[in-house]
C-alpha cells in the first residue's frame, strides 16, 4: 500500500520527463532493434538519456538525477564497493525502483523479457562490463537477533564509532555536520538520507538491507562501505549488524499506512498538551500524510524536501491542539546551507516565473481547512480554494514568532487577519525536526474563519517550504484533502445501552425457553397419553 | 584487461599475500609488490648507461590567494596544524615556484616492463591528505592511512579503473591499487570537503610531484627521446620533448600562469594508453 503511496509522485515526475522526451522526438526505436534498445528508448531515455549518460530531457527536473551508465556506478548492489554489479543486482533495481528517488519500479509494467533484455542493455552503455569477468556477490552473514542490547550496542556504534551521525546526525534525519556539502558523483548536491523513514530507502528498508548497504556502501553517493573497519578488526561483522537493527529501529515498525483521517484524541479529564514538547502528545497517535512537489501552478517545483508529514491532534471540548512533524535538517535560513540552496536552484528546471529569490527564506508550514464546513462531499479546491469556495489558513513560519491566520480564494490571494488573532503556535527544531503545534478556540467570535465542529469529518490539507532548499511561494510541498476528525465525548447510552440489551435479551432467552418446555411438556403429556387411549 | 581493482585484506598478511599473488598473475605485467612475496622483476635499466631528468615548476604572475579552511567542527585536526591550513589546490612559495605538478614520462618508455615498487603511503592527518599528489605504478599497492583517529571517507572517483568508497572512522589503515594506468585518480573525503588528492597510476616508476621550491626529478632513465607531461589540477598539462644521455641530468622547466586556468584541460581519469601513442608517432 505504502509502495504504491510513496510512488505516484515518482511517476509523476517520469510522467513529465516522458512527455518531454516524447515532445521532443528524440525517441528512435527502429524495427529490428534489440528488445531491449527499444525497451530502453521508449521507457527509460527520457531520464537517463539516449546514450546511457543520465541527460535526457527530463533529467533537468530531478535531484538526485538519473543514473549516468557509462560509468558502472550502481548504488544498490551485492559486490564489495567499486565492483560491478551482478546482473541481479540490476533487474533488483529495474524491479523496485529507487523509493528515494524519482525513479519508479518496473516489475509490473515490463514484461520479464523486457525487463531482463534492459539488464543488458544497460550494461553495454559501460565498457566496465565484460564477458571475462562476472561480478561475483559478497557473502552475507545471517541476520543477528535484534534486541534492546544490541540496539543499545548499535547506537553506541551508530554515534561513536562508524560516527554514522557525521552526516545523518544524531536522530538519523540527515542533519549530520557535513550533510550540507555533501555531493555524488556527478557532482549534484545529494542529501544524506533520512535514517527515519525506512519506506523510502533505495535499496529497502529492512535490517537485511541495511546490513548490504553498510557492507557495500552506495556507489557514486558519499555512503562508503564499511567493509574496511571489518577487515581492520575495528567492529566486528556482529556489530555492523548491531549499527543494522539500530538504524532499522530509528523507523516505524511498520511503514505508515494511507489514512485518509486525523483523529483529534478527546481531552476529557487531562489538560490538552500545553507545548510542542509536552509528553502528552507521546500517548496521541499520529497520521503520516505524504505531500509532494507543487507543479499545477507556475512556477512548480520538483525537488520538494518535505515528503509527508506526522499530524497529531487533541482537543477538550473548548479548544483544538495540531502538532505536525517532519524532518527537515536545518532551520533555515542557515547560511552553512546557502551553497545547497544556490545549487538546487541553479540545477532544478523548470525555470518559469519570477527567478527565485536570493534573500533569505525561512521554512513554513500551512494548515488548509474550507472557511465554510462543507455541505456534503464537495470541497475547495485543495490549492487555496477559489472565489466560491475560500480556505482558512494556518500560516507558521520559522524566522517570525506566531502564526497568522489568513483566508485564500486561489494560491497568491492569501490575506491575514490583522489583530484579534485566536491563534497560537510553538514550535522547535531539533535533531533535524521540525515540530510545530498549533492551539485555537473551536468556536471563535470571528465571522472570517471555520468553527470547529465536534463529530464531523473536517477537511485539512497541509503545505510545507525548506527555505534553505529553495524552496518559498508556489515552489514547496502540498498535500490533498484530508480530514480532521474531532472525537465526541462518549455518551451514557454507550454504557447503558450493552448492560441493558444483556438483560433484555436474557429476559427474552428465559421467556423463549420457558414456553419451549412448557410446550415441550404440553406435547409430552399428549403423547403419553395417545398410547393409553 | 581488466580494470577493476583489487581489494585486500589490511592486517591479515596471509590474505595479502594470497591477492598479491592473484594480482601479480593477472597484471600481465607479472608485477609484485617489492614488498611482499614471489619473484621479483628485474629492473630492466641499467644504472650505468642510465641517465636524469630534473627542474622546476614556476608560476608566473601574481598567485590567486586560496580560501582558508575551517577546520572549527574538527579540532583535533586543527589543534594539529600550527597556523590555519589553505586549500591546496593552488601551492605557490613567495620566489614562485609552484608545488604539487605532477610530472612523469608520458611517452618513451613503451618497451620497457618495470618491478611494482613497495606500497606508497597516503596519510590523512590533520584533514589533509599527505602528500596531496602522489604517484604510483599500476599494481602498487597504496596504503591509505587514517591519523586523525575521526571519520574519513576515502572515495576514489576514476574514469578507467574502477573506484571505491571506503569508511576509516578510526585510526586505520586500508590498502588498494590500481589496474591500469590513468592520469589523475581523484580522491576526496566526503566528510571534510576541502580534503582532495590525486593520484597518477602509470605503468612505470617515473614520476615526481613538484615540492615547495617546485623541484622535481626522475632519475635513472634509460637514454633515450622522452615526452615529459607536467599536471596541475586547475592549469592543466603541458609537455616538453627531452634527450636524456648517460651520466647526465637533462634540465626541463615548465611555468604555469593564470591565465591558463581558463583553457585548462585537466585530466582526471584520462587515459594513458602509452602503446597507442607510440605506435601513432
Amino acid at each position: 500500500m505504502m509502495a504504491v503511496m510513496t510512488r505516484w509522485w515518482a511517476v509523476a515526475v517520469w510522467f513529465a520527463a516522458a512527455s518531454a522526451a516524447l515532445a521532443s522526438g528524440s525517441l528512435s526505436a527502429q524495427d529490428g532493434d534489440a528488445l531491449g534498445q527499444v525497451t530502453y528508448e521508449r521507457w527509460c531515455a527520457g531520464c537517463h538519456g539516449l546514450d546511457g549518460t543520465g541527460d535526457g530531457p527530463g533529467a533537468g527536473y530531478m535531484l538526485p538525477r538519473p543514473r549516468d551508465f557509462t560509468q558502472a556506478l550502481y548504488q544498490i548492489r551485492t559486490t564489495a564497493s567499486g565492483d560491478l554489479p551482478t546482473d541481479d543486482d540490476i533487474l533488483a533495481i529495474i524491479d523496485r525502483g529507487m523509493p528515494g528517488t524519482t525513479m519508479p519500479g518496473w516489475e509490473a509494467l515490463l514484461s520479464n523479457d523486457e525487463r531482463e533484455a534492459l539488464v543488458q542493455y544497460l550494461k553495454t552503455f559501460s565498457r566496465f562490463f565484460s564477458a571475462d569477468e562476472i561480478p561475483q556477490p559478497l557473502e552475507f552473514s545471517r541476520a543477528t537477533r535484534s534486541n534492546a542490547d544490541v540496539l543499545a550496542e548499535g547506537e553506541r556504534l551508530f554515534r561513536e564509532v562508524a560516527d554514522c551521525a557525521a552526516c545523518h546526525g544524531d536522530g538519523g534525519r540527515g542533519d549530520g555536520e557535513s550533510s550540507p556539502a555533501l555531493v555524488d558523483d556527478g557532482d549534484f548536491p545529494i542529501p544524506a538520507a533520512d535514517l527515519t523513514e525506512n519506506w523510502l530507502f533505495n535499496g529497502g528498508g529492512e535490517a537485511e538491507d541495511i546490513y548490504r548497504r553498510l557492507l557495500t556502501g552506495l556507489d557514486g553517493t558519499p555512503m562508503p562501505s564499511l567493509a574496511d573497519v571489518i577487515t581492520a578488526g575495528v567492529i566486528t561483522d556482529e556489530q555492523l549488524w548491531a549499527i543494522a537493527h539500530y538504524v532499522r529501529s530509528l523507523s516505524p515498525d511498520n511503514p505508515p499506512g494511507i489514512t485518509e483521517v486525523v483523529r483529534g484524541v478527546l481531552f476529557e479529564d487531562a489538560p490538552l498538551p500545553s507545548s510542542v514538547d509536552d509528553e502528552a502528545w507521546d500517548e496521541i497517535e499520529g497520521a503520516y500524510l505524504p505531500l509532494a512537489g507543487q507543479i499545477i501552478v507556475m512556477p512548480r517545483w520538483f525537488h520538494p524536501r518535505v515528503d509527508g508529514v506526522w499530524v497529531q491532534a487533541a482537543h477538550d471540548g473548548e479548544t483544538v491542539a495540531v502538532r505536525v512533524s517532519w524532518s527537515d535538517p536545518n532551520n533555515s535560513p542557515d547560511p552553512e546551507w546557502a551553497d545547497w540552496k544556490s545549487q538546487v536552484i541553479a540545477l532544478m528546471q523548470p525555470k518559469e516565473g519570477d527567478p527565485p529569490d536570493e534573500g533569505p527564506t525561512p521554512d513554513q508550514l500551512v494548515v488548509q481547512f474550507p472557511m465554510q464546513m462543507p455541505e456534503g462531499m464537495e470541497r475547495p479546491f485543495f490549492l487555496r480554494g477559489d472565489n466560491r469556495r475560500p480556505v482558512y489558513i494556518w500560516q507558521w513560519q520559522s524566522d517570525r514568532d506566531g502564526a497568522l491566520e489568513g483566508e485564500a480564494r486561489g494560491i497568491g490571494t492569501e490575506a491575514f487577519l490583522s489583530g484579534g488573532q485566536d491563534l497560537t503556535v510553538d514550535a522547535s527544531h531539533a535533531d533535524g525536526q521540525w515540530q510545530v503545534m498549533f492551539t485555537r478556540p473551536l468556536v471563535t467570535e470571528d465571522e472570517n474563519d471555520l468553527d470547529f465542529v465536534i463529530g464531523e469529518a473536517i477537511p485539512m490539507a497541509l503545505f510545507a517550504w525548506d527555505g534553505d532548499n529553495g524552496e518559498s511561494g508556489t515552489r514547496g510541498a502540498v498535500s490533498s484533502w484530508y480530514f480532521l476528525f474531532l472525537e465526541e465525548a462518549t455518551p451514557a447510552t454507550v454504557f447503558v445501552a450493552p448492560a441493558l440489551a444483556m438483560i433484555l435479551t436474557a429476559a427474552l432467552g428465559f421467556l423463549v425457553v420457558g414456553r419451549a418446555q412448557k410446550r415441550e411438556r404440553q406435547s409430552g403429556k399428549i403423547k403419553s397419553e395417545t398410547p393409553n387411549s | 584487461m581488466s580494470n577493476r581493482f583489487e581489494l585486500r585484506g589490511v592486517v591479515a598478511p596471509t590474505l595479502m599475500l594470497l591477492v598479491m599473488a592473484g594480482c601479480g598473475g593477472g597484471d600481465g605485467g607479472g608485477a609484485s609488490s617489492g614488498g611482499g612475496g614471489g619473484a621479483a622483476m628485474e629492473n630492466p635499466v641499467n644504472a650505468a648507461t642510465a641517465g636524469n631528468i630534473a627542474g622546476s615548476i614556476m608560476f608566473e604572475g601574481d598567485a590567486p590567494s586560496m580560501d582558508v579552511i575551517d577546520m572549527s567542527s574538527e579540532t583535533v585536526c586543527a589543534d594539529k596544524h600550527a597556523s590555519p591550513q589553505m586549500i591546496q589546490e593552488v601551492v605557490v612559495n613567495s620566489n614562485g615556484a609552484l608545488a604539487n605538478v605532477f610530472v612523469y614520462v608520458k611517452e618513451g618508455l613503451e618497451s620497457l616492463q618495470f618491478p611494482t615498487p613497495a606500497a606508497a603511503l597516503l596519510d590523512q592527518n590533520g584533514c589533509v591528505y599527505l602528500p596531496h599528489v602522489l604517484g604510483v605504478m599500476v599494481g602498487q599497492d597504496i596504503t591509505i592511512r587514517n591519523s586523525d583517529g575521526l571519520l574519513h571517507n576515502i572515495n576514489a572517483s576514476p574514469t578507467i579503473n574502477r573506484g571505491f568508497n571506503s569508511s576509516q572512522p578510526v585510526s586505520m589503515e586500508t590498502t588498494r591499487s590500481f589496474r591500469a594506468a590513468e592520469v589523475m585518480v581523484p580522491l576526496r573525503c566526503d566528510v571534510h570537503g576541502w580534503m582532495t588528492a590525486y593520484i597518477g597510476v602509470l605503468d612505470h616508476p617515473f614520476h615526481s610531484v613538484s615540492n615547495g621550491s617546485g623541484a622535481f626529478s626522475l632519475s635513472t632513465l634509460p637514454p633515450g627521446e622522452y615526452v615529459i607531461e607536467a599536471w596541475h589540477e586547475r592549469y592543466g598539462t603541458q609537455t616538453q620533448n627531452v634527450t636524456v644521455t648517460t651520466g647526465e641530468t637533462a634540465e626541463v622547466n615548465f611555468t604555469f600562469s593564470a591565465s591558463m586556468a581558463q583553457n585548462a584541460v585537466v585530466p582526471l581519469g584520462a587515459p594513458v594508453e602509452l602503446h597507442a601513442i607510440a605506435e601513432a608517432s
